[in-house]
């Protein structure tokens, strides 16, 4: 059978690959249109079916040359939470490895290390020494390590060169950031990851003109949905009105494409907090309020969540704020509601 | 011209027209949905809603209960027409049988949570 091969490299990779995938899925709220968007409905579907499934998490894996796109997606996710977790996780990976190799300069490199994420953050007076330290480090992951530590420390190295173009974003005068980037296949005479060569372009993309980077990032931040239960059979969901006033939507447009999807029914209380009939968890609010920004917040040519909805004759328009485009959005409907619990008596 | 222009068209005729033709452009009544309804406790229900005339909903229905190991029914509705109605969360479920059967992917609508 043909199938074999190719499910058991997904059965070595999924531990591999599941970790980070729920990452991306834990990762508080983002609402990021497409990647998260479609994931969600995809992920379940090709879990299913295994013969679908290779096509999706195999190359990402076993290619690191890809693994910049998916880093890139994990970047774009990161960046709208200003990556906090992201930055613990390679705190706590680096010394491990470290430790694979020796102890002495050990300590020396984590410290240049810490000093470096620190001088990343604080944009420091002394980034030279750093960088040196950093491509060193690299090298002697390259020189002791092979397969998969190795292909770690590139992926590290990506996600490394990653925060490095955030950081431009942040701070766009800081002229460190090119030559360290450089530096870092300057040093060794391997060949350039595509993922490499990408965040170079998009750093000197960025870097040439700023205005660009600042429009692109940033923005999609929302807080997560703070849903808890009130009694039995309710859920509360306490920060609707804050949520609705940072997507600049009508609360009533928002409830009801949430009672709509969720195909319950609720109320206001008086506190602006929506009561919702039903056991509901932050994380199903939340996968609901993602659809909802996507179809009805982010504008479908720019991505831009930066937009108004109006309606005009009975139509709903969503109409861009950066690029002017327009177009109309369908209107929310329940759909067939199925009777359930008591059939009044006739 | 005022009258000239009024004698052009029939507004009635063309808006009978346009939505005649409206059935198969507007997208919007094409889609397949899913959607899915909680029940008392942990129980849910799922709706199947929009299904193409030529299936033959009461077969698909027998194929949804021996596949999913479930109850189901169809329920006629004024509005919506037949609508097939599962017990348990099929959706995920759903939305695999029918683009295995070789229901465009683009055209179901997963609802809910």
């Amino acid at each position: 059978m043909s199938d074999d091969p190719t499910l058991a490299p997904v059965a070595d990779d999924g531990p591999l690959f599941d970790p980070s995938l729920k990452k991306k899925k834990r990762k508080k709220v983002l609402f990021n249109e497409d990647p998260l968007g479609g994931e969600g409905l995809d992920e379940p579907s090709s879990a299913k079916e295994p013969v679908a499934a290779p096509a999706e998490p195999g190359p990402s894996i076993l290619k690191p040359a890809e693994e910049g796109g998916d880093d890139k997606e994990v970047d774009d996710l990161a960046a709208m939470f200003g990556d906090l977790k992201k930055k613990k996780k390679k705190k706590k990976d680096l010394p491990a490895d470290l430790d694979e190799e020796a102890s002495a300069p050990a300590g020396g490199d984590a410290d240049a290390l810490d000093d470096f994420s620190d001088l990343k953050k604080k944009k420091s007076k002394k980034p030279k020494k750093a960088t040196f330290d950093l491509e060193e480090f690299e090298k002697q992951l390259g020189d002791s390590t092979t397969g998969t530590v190795g292909d770690d420390a590139e992926g590290e190295g990506v996600g490394d060169d990653e925060d490095l173009g955030e950081n431009v974003f942040a701070l766009p005068d800081a002229p460190v950031q090119g030559g360290d980037e450089k530096d870092a296949w300057l040093g060794s005479d391997r060949d350039y990851t595509y993922s490499e060569l990408l965040g170079r372009i998009f750093r000197t993309l960025h870097a040439q003109n700023p205005d660009l980077s600042s429009a692109s990032r940033k923005r999609y931040t929302i807080v997560p949905p703070s849903v808890h239960r009130e009694g039995n059979k309710k859920s509360i969901f306490a920060n609707v009105a804050d949520i609705c006033k940072r997507m600049r939507r009508p609360s009533e447009h928002v409830i009801q494409f949430l009672f709509a999807e969720l195909g319950t029914t609720g109320s206001v209380d008086g506190e602006k907090r929506l009561v919702i009939k039903g056991r509901f968890q932050q994380k199903q609010i939340e996968n609901v309020l993602r659809r909802y920004i996507v179809e009805y917040v982010t504008c479908k040519t720019c991505k831009s969540p930066d937009t108004l909805l109006d309606k005009e004759n009975r139509i709903y328009f969503v109409s861009c704020e950066s690029c002017g485009s327009r177009r109309s959005v369908s209107a929310i409907k329940t759909g067939f509601q199925a009777q359930v619990g008591k059939r009044p008596r006739k | 011209m005022n009258v000239q222009n009024l004698a052009a068209y029939d507004p009635f005729a063309d808006e009978g027209d346009a939505l005649g033709d409206n059935k198969n452009v507007g997208s919007q009544q094409n889609y397949i949905h899913i959607r899915i309804q909680q029940r008392n406790g942990r129980k849910t229900l799922t709706t199947l809603q929009g299904l193409p005339k030529e299936y033959d909903l009461k077969k698909l229905l027998k194929a949804f209960k021996k596949e999913f190991a479930c109850n189901g029914t169809l329920v006629e509705d004024e509005e919506m027409g037949q609508v097939i109605q599962l017990q348990g969360d099929q959706r995920v479920k759903i939305s695999t049988f029918l683009t295995d059967e070789g229901v465009n992917k683009s055209t179901i609508k997963l609802h809910g949570f």
